[in-house]
């Protein structure tokens, strides 16, 4: 078999530069007269036409200014021109709308396509170019957009669609109501954070003078003015602050389970207790400087903690906002956009060539390709007509369709699908992390340790005994313990987000660490998702031929024929297209035929033994043939398929010398799936092809009854294995479904992220182990101390935070998660 | 000695209730996008001039 890959080179890129985006303008659309004559302008595409048209009309051109001055990646616009007549919908404006006391509204829209700084200039002169719209405030990292405009004034959708005109396509924000109570809870955090810093700032002043006190005399009335000072001033901290350990520590007793929090309450409680009693008393120790110290690091820890994976879980939301919103409703006076929500069972919809089918139906008429990826995984685009069953989520790709609706939301395939998913989201057993394991056997050390001290120091003086006890159990206080683990992760969290790692929980980097089963599904994790031209056999001379007809053309095979070949030479064509075999007609006054063998061989007449054999040739290996003909005898053999990604090999190496057994599961066919695991050198048992979504959660499911199991996967089929699996990885490009059952989602192309992603969890998880020794020593050392009654308040302050700071310094030098290219825009 | 300390801790707890104060009232919610804002806001809203 003679397949050559990359036969093809690509054309020359020309100087040309867009200038709406700054890309490349291709060769056939550089526009050789400009309509200005002192600038020549040009355009990468009709999308960045319109937009700079429509930027340049209201007067808005210092956004390139601004623009220039950021150094975003480039991103070329694609208005959709779309109506938004849902966003008029009385249902949709009760669900995302809300009205504010002037009888305004305000609502808040999530865009796509802010990229940079210049974003936020040009998205908030929204109010001068629509009247009735009085505000907008873009939240640039979220991408989110406060809307507040007048309904008398201006409908919502008029303001959609002049975001739209600007480049920025608008989606309804979901979740609007559990989002407002996380901002709720993070902004009381951050309250307390305040609070206990405040507090551990000014009792370590007090204690300061207290120390000098001890040292070299004070006299006794302000010695215990001090004292109740910091008595008064720690209280609020221990009840807000420390509430948060002691709730939590109340919490897993009463389910009876050991976490980190309960050591943390005791510790707290004996230092607070022990200091409050002997304030009153006005002798002995007080230990409020390390409590109030131990209470602001702690809570710093989690908050940091909380916003880490609070922003990985942002990231995914909002990628669940792209899913269509709207279909199209075909009714007697026109189309109308609905909200997906109102569309019913025997409604007739419209679905143009690029958008997403909104329901499960038949088609009544028209003649199209179906990407159907989405659900079966099958990269090959399928021919439907009349009759053809379709399903909600499965892309259109060539022309306008329409579809007798027959089941809507969680009725359609892909809604039964998002139900299993959530059903193993739910069923999935709680994680024990490492700290809380350790938090067990802590506790009863501790409280053994405390007795034995108490003990042994009771038969000298009962007094002293209790002392030298409570000591043991503030400095065993595991700060930096309950400090190890989750400043260890969070710090890894975000160094893995800003390396396009967007991971969901701290659990995940251990799981990763431990070896077991790597399952990949095929389409667009190995390979690069789309079809391309992979072999061309005969003629060369029919190339350009071939090019200037397909170049008419709006079918994917037709497109990746035209991107290989390079721009077709201008030649006069003319064709006809027949769905689901191919085209013919006559270019430069030659008679083409260009199609699949069958539609060939039914046109021309006669096809040579030789093509018949390469045809099937390609065939065998995964590719799909298409034949050329030129004035009726064929001449080139063309095998188009899903090339794999030039870093599959070496990743797939070093993930398996990690020890991990690797997989392929695809819903492709059965041999495309074994020509790819065999150039990758795959076990050709573990290249299972043709997998339904339930038979790939089924053998996810056995696996990890077995051991650990990772799924790598991209689409709605695999959403339930990455559900149910140990840990779930949806990569680059996948969709909402993906996003919202995987763990990780990784924001760049490419299964080399996945070995990435493996080694930085192997780092992370080192650090983790160190800090853990680190914290622990320094109880070790605290209780032998205690024990040996050589503890007092400064001994303890000292102790304390040292252990802290180690800990923290120890987690943020550690480099788990490195950026290896500039992280893509969003 | 006995004045100047509930002073302070008068002036500290002031300081700390602002803090909270704004950090209830959502200030702290987006601390990336004002600071680019400051950047621009140097004209009105609005198309100040019709293009060239």
């Amino acid at each position: 078999m003679s397949i050559a890959e990359g036969a093809v080179a690509p054309p020359r890129a020309a100087p040309a530069l867009c200038a709406h985006c700054g890309l490349t303008v291709p060769p056939g659309l550089v526009d050789p007269a400009p309509v200005e004559q002192d600038a020549p302008r040009q355009f990468c595409c009709h999308g960045c036409r319109a937009v700079y048209a429509v930027i340049h009309e209201h007067g808005l051109d210092r956004y390139y200014a601004l623009r220039n001055l950021t150094d975003a990646p480039p991103a070329p616009a694609s208005p959709t021109g779309r109506s938004y007549g849902e966003f008029d919908d009385p249902g949709f404006q009760a669900r995302a709308c809300w009205s504010t006391d002037d009888g305004l509204a305000a609502t808040e829209l999530y865009l796509e396509g802010v990229h940079c700084a210049a974003c936020v200039w040009l998205v908030e002169r929204l109010p001068g170019l629509v009247p009735g719209v009085l505000e907008v405030r873009l939240d640039l990292p979220r991408s989110r957009a406060l809307v507040r405009w007048d309904p008398r004034a201006v409908p919502l959708s008029a303001a959609a669609r002049q975001l739209d005109a600007l480049g920025y396509r608008a989606h309804p924000s979901r979740g609007l109501e559990a989002r407002a109570l996380r901002r709720q809870e993070d902004r009381r955090m951050l309250a307390r954070i305040g609070l206990a810093g405040a507090v551990a700032a000014n009792v370590m002043a007090i204690a300061f003078a207290l120390y000098g006190g001890a040292f070299h005399g004070m006299e006794p009335e302000y010695a215990s003015l001090f004292r109740w000072a910091s008595l008064a001033i720690t209280v609020p901290s221990v009840i807000w602050g420390g509430g948060v350990f002691f709730r939590g520590a109340w919490a897993a007793l009463r389910i009876r389970t050991l976490h980190m929090d309960l050591p943390i309450s005791i510790g707290l409680l004996a230092g607070f207790l022990h200091g409050a009693v002997n304030t009153l008393r006005g002798t002995g120790d007080v230990y409020f400087d390390s409590v109030t110290a131990l209470i602001f690091l702690l809570l710093a820890g989690r908050y940091v903690q909380r916003r880490q994976q609070r922003a990985a879980a942002d990231s995914a939301e909002l990628l669940a906002a792209l899913a269509p919103s709207a279909a199209r409703v075909i009714e007697a006076r026109g189309v109308r956009e609905v909200p997906l929500e109102a569309l019913l069972p025997g409604a007739r919809v419209e679905v143009r060539a690029g958008d997403v089918v909104p329901a499960d139906g038949v088609i009544a008429s028209g003649r199209s390709a179906l990407d159907l990826s989405l659900l079966s995984g099958e990269s090959r685009p399928m021919a439907a007509g009349p009759g053809d069953r379709v399903h909600a989520g499965t892309v259109n790709l060539s022309s306008r369709l329409e579809v007798l609706v027959e089941q809507t939301g969680e009725d359609t395939r892909v809604g039964r699908l998002m139900k299993l998913v959530e059903e193993f989201g739910r069923r999935r057993a709680p994680v024990v992390e490492l700290a809380d394991r350790i938090a067990g056997h802590f506790v009863a050390a501790v409280l053994v340790l405390a007795a034995v001290t108490f003990a042994l120091w009771a038969p000298v003086d009962a007094g002293r005994a209790v002392d030298h006890a409570v000591a043991l159990l503030i400095v065993t206080c595991p700060c930096a313990l309950g400090l190890a683990t989750p400043l260890a992760l969070s710090a890894a969290i975000g160094q893995a987000a800003r390396a396009g790692f967007l991971i969901k929980g701290a659990d995940v980097i251990e799981k990763l660490t431990r070896p077991g089963r790597m399952w990949l599904d095929k389409t667009g994790t190995l390979t690069a998702g789309r079809a391309a031209l992979l072999a061309w056999w005969g003629d060369a001379a029919a190339r350009p031929l071939a090019a200037a007809a397909e170049a008419h053309s709006s079918h994917p095979l037709a497109r990746a024929l035209v991107a290989a070949l390079g721009p077709a030479p201008d030649l006069p064509v003319t064709i006809t297209e027949t769905h689901g075999g191919g085209i013919e007609g006559e270019v430069a006054g030659r008679a083409v035929i260009l199609g699949s063998p069958e539609f060939v061989t039914a046109r021309a007449g006669f096809v040579p033994p030789e093509f018949r054999r390469r045809a099937r040739d390609l065939s065998d290996g995964g590719l799909t043939p298409v034949l050329v003909a030129v004035d009726g005898a064929v001449v080139a053999a063309a095998g188009f398929g899903d090339p794999l990604r030039g870093d599959a090999g070496p990743a797939l190496a070093r993930v398996r010398n990690r020890g991990w057994r690797v997989g392929i599961l695809s819903g492709d066919d059965r041999v495309v799936v074994a020509a790819v695991g065999s150039r990758l050198g795959l076990d050709p048992e573990d290249c299972r092809g043709g997998v339904s979504p339930e038979a790939k959660l089924r053998a996810v499911r056995d696996g990890a009854a077995a051991g650990s199991v990772v799924m790598v996967g991209d689409g709605v089929n695999d959403a339930a294995a990455l559900a149910a699996a140990t840990v779930g990885i949806a990569v680059h490009g996948g969709a909402e479904a993906a996003l919202a059952a995987a763990d990780v989602f990784i924001t760049r192309p490419g299964v080399a992220r996945v070995a990435d992603l493996l080694d930085g969890a192997g780092r992370a998880m080192k650090t983790v182990r160190r800090n853990l020794v680190l914290s622990l020593c320094y109880n070790a050392a605290g209780v032998a101390l205690a024990m040996a009654g050589l503890i007092n308040p400064v001994v303890a302050a000292v102790l304390m935070p040292l252990s802290s700071i180690t800990v923290i310094a120890s987690s943020y030098r550690a480099r788990s998660f490195t950026r290896a290219e500039a992280p893509p825009c969003r | 000695m006995f004045v100047l300390l509930p002073l302070a801790l008068v002036f500290a707890a002031a300081a700390l209730g602002v803090f909270i104060w704004a950090a209830l009232s959502g200030q702290y919610d987006d601390v990336h996008t004002p600071a680019v804002r400051m950047l621009y806001d140097d004209e009105p809203p609005g198309p100040s001039r019709q293009g060239p």
